[in-house]
């Protein structure tokens, strides 16, 4: 029963996120929102109930699991992505690797500033 | 058994969501196994290596896309609601989080504008079609996010959905050596670099082999970025002279 309780939990905030999302017209996905609900109703509750983190958590171990089935997808693209294979692989990789450097050297910094709360 | 029924009964399993559901599973167990045998390397990301052998597989059986996603759809909902429970490790390290507010909002900023500046120039530069380069643009959003962002700028959503999975594979992979070069050390600084640029990705990566922590600030960044992306996107393709 826990379970169930837990994941009608996640799908109400799921629900409700998706309203919003189409309510605003904003290119935005539901459960985005509904994680920010979540977050609200958190921290109004006070605690995280057993129900919930069961759900919750059990979900986010598989979470690698869940991104396969739209990564297949990418097989429907092979003649696009052939004709621009060498400006996207080269496009991804330099860009991810100087967003990580950027990222991780700009929020270090800014919390050693700040007397190094973050250690 | 004869080979007529052999072929009536594959008929009958390869039009099930059954079989394609089973494969997944079965592939993604494989694949968790053998980039366990390899001492857990980040160069061969488990997802990366099922999608793969999945795609392969496929192929090889004459299977297409939406034949096979018929099955894969029941995994791929439960996307939506790990999304929603992001909300609890994020709840979990309030205190944390609240303390350093400014500071993340300034690095997450910093970030997406490295990350979009950087496609764009280098993809341009590079003279890929502009579908391919606006389907490039939102690649380290987590990939609900990207596509909405993908068709309102003028890209392929679906491909862009893909690219936002390679990107996650690549960060993924070059993290722990990035970490070395700069000397990064804090768990909440790394989960946050992971998360805005690898998404889910990084988000499972950080949860997996650094901690709750780096996990937390991890799904922090993922929302974040792809809530600031939405807004910030459109606009910066009409700086660079693209999409409507």
């Amino acid at each position: 029963m826990p379970l169930i309780m837990g994941m009608s939990v996640l799908l109400v905030c799921q629900f409700l996120g998706e309203m919003v999302a189409r309510g605003l017209t904003l290119p935005i996905p539901g459960p985005v929102f509904g994680m920010v609900i979540l977050l609200v109703g958190l921290l109004v509750v006070g605690r995280v109930p057993d129900s919930l983190r069961l759900a919750g958590e059990g979900l986010l171990r598989y979470l690698t699991l869940l991104f396969v089935p739209a990564g297949v997808g990418l097989m429907v693209h092979f003649a696009l992505i052939g004709r621009d294979l060498w400006s996207i692989l080269v496009t991804l990789g330099v860009s991810t690797g100087l967003t990580l450097a950027v990222t991780a050297w700009a929020l270090d910094r800014l919390n050693r500033r700040r007397g190094g709360e973050g250690q | 058994m004869s080979f007529t029924t052999l072929d009536q009964l594959w008929v009958y399993l390869s039009g099930n969501p059954l079989l394609s559901l089973l494969m997944t599973l079965l592939v993604f167990g494989l694949a968790v196994r053998i980039n366990r045998a390899l001492g857990g390397t980040p160069l061969v990301h488990p997802v990366t290596l099922s999608i793969a052998i999945l795609i392969g597989l496929l192929m090889l059986v004459d299977m297409d896309y939406a034949t096979y996603f018929e099955g894969a759809q029941f995994i791929h909902f439960l996307l939506g609601p790990a999304t929603v429970a992001l909300a609890i490790p994020l709840y979990d390290h309030r205190e944390r989080v609240r303390r350093l507010l400014g500071p993340l909002t300034m690095a997450c900023l910093l970030g997406i504008v490295t990350a979009v500046a950087s496609t764009l120039g280098i993809a341009l530069a590079m003279g890929a079609r502009l579908e391919t380069v606006l389907s490039l643009a939102p690649h380290s959003v987590t990939s609900p996010i990207a596509m909405g962002v993908a068709e309102q700028i003028g890209g392929i959503p679906s491909l862009a959905a893909g690219l936002v999975l390679l990107t996650g594979s690549i960060g993924c992979a070059l993290s722990p050596w990035i970490f070395r070069l700069l000397r990064i050390q804090d768990p909440a600084v790394q989960g946050f670099a992971l998360g805005l640029t690898a998404h889910g990705f990084g988000t499972a990566q950080a949860f997996a082999r650094i901690g709750a922590v780096a996990g937390a600030f991890s799904g922090l960044a993922m929302g974040l970025t792809g809530l600031l992306t939405a807004f910030l996107l459109p606009v910066m393709t009409r700086l660079f002279g693209l999409g409507n």
